[in-house]
């Protein structure tokens, strides 16, 4: 069986599982936000259940909407807070605590290899890079393991994504995915699981890792995985009490098939609207002049991505005309960043920092767009008005791509990014 | 478990924003979410929506896992959505709020908007009512075929909480 089979196997009480079958697992951790939430506690009450299945693996996320920006988003805060308060949620990060759920969920240690997790949320399958099971799920069926602790899945098909090479300077996780989209196409994985492995993401690092999974969804998938190892272990270290085992793959033939790719000689890339898959190098769409920046998100707000950001503006001003957004995915990012200088950079840079939200991504607040405006963005869709204006347009790029783009005020390819200060 | 309906046809990949747009999501009554439903692609959907079928193209619903999307359509009169693939969370939401959903790949070629249809969820069987062709879908799983007969699992749960 695959990694994927084996976590399903062992969580509903199998010893083996194959795809298609429909299994019902038993739920190791549940994950909602303010946005989905809110529907799962209504339904709870409407059903009149006093009490959850287990107050402490359920984790509540206020990150949508932070802090409040309308009274309709501030009762929504409010329904979750007092939800946690009265059936005493262990795990209740409110503002000022947490972050953009699902980097909370990897850094607060509420995953960990094996594991079978639901989120009331699509990009749950960022936690595959940690080598758990997560998906998305909606808010009725969150209300039904609030209460059961269980759910059904139909053990998926799984296609195998084999990466080799070693990434050029300024190309990234981000670039990676941006092109297994292009290849598998927006619907290309849906119903499918994907599992990220070969020597590149051997070398990847938590948060690349965390990339390419997060934005499985992108292409239907129903989670990525990537199986523990060494880093993951080092990760998790001083990150949670958790006892796990860790899952791996062992029939090359469970795969519906494999996929290779080789990012030796990947350029940057970006997502043009209004799909995922729309991909063309950086560099044939240089020059579009760009009135907005975006970086942060589940997809690319982290240290690392931060990092890289901080190492292309150092020193230099952004384009007059062009504005950067920069949003830590977690208050423990953006503390770290603070530390290390980042913001300091990035302010003098003249980007705006803004606190950990969901906000701009999904066209909420902090960076909504108006019409006719374009920007390069960092998160994970570019669908038709994502970000604000049915008439706006988003690129989906790399940290590194859109660091460039603010510097230039136009689309740039950070490779050939002229170094003069 | 049969659905009678007019048809409103649209392509592939029709994503959740474009069913309910973002800044909708702190809405708490589904029938406010309703008067938004398909606005990011069709701003004169709600005039035309009452006891309508929607037939789409490849990977409906996909996105967001905001159940808000097929509530939405469910609000605003949607009677079922067909199409030749669904988004997996969208689906399962649907299934989830009472929304019917039927998969099948050779109806939109079929079909025209306007059309009467209707959808026997039960045998898998789509009928175009004025042109005598019907179609092969793939028909539902019982236990999705329970919840749909209880207006979604929400009222399936408190029957079975009842007993």
């Amino acid at each position: 069986m695959n990694i994927i089979e084996k976590i399903l196997a062992k969580a509903s009480g199998k010893r083996e599982v194959v795809p298609g079958e429909i299994v019902e697992a038993n739920i190791d951790c549940a994950m909602v936000n303010e946005i989905t939430g809110h529907l799962s506690i209504r339904y709870l009450q409407e059903l009149g259940i006093e009490k959850v299945w287990d107050s402490d693996k359920i984790v509540m996320v206020i990150d949508h909407t932070v802090p409040a920006a309308s009274v309709e988003a501030a009762e929504l805060h409010k329904i979750m807070r007092r939800f946690a308060r009265s059936q005493n949620i262990k795990y209740f990060y409110d503002i000022g605590f947490g972050g953009i759920a699902h980097q909370v969920m990897v850094e607060k240690g509420h995953v960990v290899p094996g594991n079978v997790i639901v989120g009331a949320d699509s990009h749950t399958c960022t936690y595959g890079a940690l080598g758990a099971f997560a998906t998305g799920i909606g808010s009725t069926e969150m209300a039904a393991v609030f209460i059961k602790g269980k759910l059904w899945f139909k053990v998926p098909k799984v296609i195998r994504i084999y990466v080799e090479g070693s990434f050029k300077e300024y190309v990234t996780a981000k670039d990676l995915f941006l092109k297994i989209a292009e290849i598998l196409g927006e619907n290309g994985a849906n119903y499918r699981g994907l599992e990220f492995g070969g020597p590149t993401v051997a070398s990847m690092n938590i948060a690349e890792r965390m990339t390419i999974c997060n934005m499985a969804i992108e292409v239907g998938a129903k989670t990525g995985i990537v199986e523990a190892d060494e880093k993951t272990l080092a990760y998790l270290k001083y990150r949670t009490n958790k006892s796990f085992q860790i899952i791996k793959s062992d029939d090359k033939n469970s795969y519906e098939r494999s996929l290779e790719v080789d990012v030796s000689n990947l350029p940057p890339l970006v997502a043009c609207p209004d799909s995922v898959a729309n991909v063309k190098p950086v560099s044939e769409v240089e020059g579009i002049e760009v009135d907005q920046v975006f970086i942060g998100s589940c997809t690319n707000g982290r240290l690392e991505d931060l990092k890289i950001v901080a190492k292309i503006l150092k020193g230099k001003k952004i384009k007059n005309g062009t504005r950067l957004v920069i949003v830590p995915a977690s208050q423990e990012v953006y503390l770290e960043a603070l530390k290390e200088g980042l913001i300091e950079t990035f302010i003098s840079s003249g980007a705006i920092v803004a606190n950990p939200t969901c906000g701009a991504c999904y066209g909420g607040h902090i960076g909504v767009l108006a019409s006719d405006e374009v920007c390069v963005s960092t998160t994970n869709r570019n669908f038709i008005g994502r970000m604000g204006s049915p008439k706006s347009k988003v690129y989906l790029a790399s940290p590194a791509t859109a660091a460039a783009s603010a510097l230039e005020g136009k689309i740039k390819d950070p490779t050939t990014l002229r170094w003069a200060s | 478990m049969k659905i009678y309906g007019k048809v409103l046809k649209y392509g592939d990949n029709i994503n959740t924003d474009l069913i309910i747009p973002g800044k909708y999501l702190t809405l708490t009554d589904p029938h406010e979410m309703a008067k938004h439903a398909m606005e990011g692609i069709d701003s004169s959907f709600t005039e035309k929506c009452k006891d309508s079928i929607i037939v789409a193209g490849e990977n409906f619903g996909c996105g967001s896992s905001r159940e808000q999307a097929p509530l939405a359509l469910k609000y605003a009169g949607v009677k079922c959505v067909i199409a030749k693939s669904f988004a997996r969370i969208f689906y399962r939401n649907a299934i989830n709020i009472g929304l019917p959903a039927i998969e099948c790949e050779t109806f939109w070629d079929k079909v025209q908007e306007g059309d009467m249809i209707e959808v026997d969820l039960e045998n898998g069987i789509l009928t175009i009512s004025d042109k005598n062709v019907k179609v092969k879908a793939q028909p539902l799983p019982k236990f999705m075929l329970d919840i749909l007969e209880e207006g979604g699992l929400l009222n399936l749960l408190k029957k079975q909480t009842r007993k």
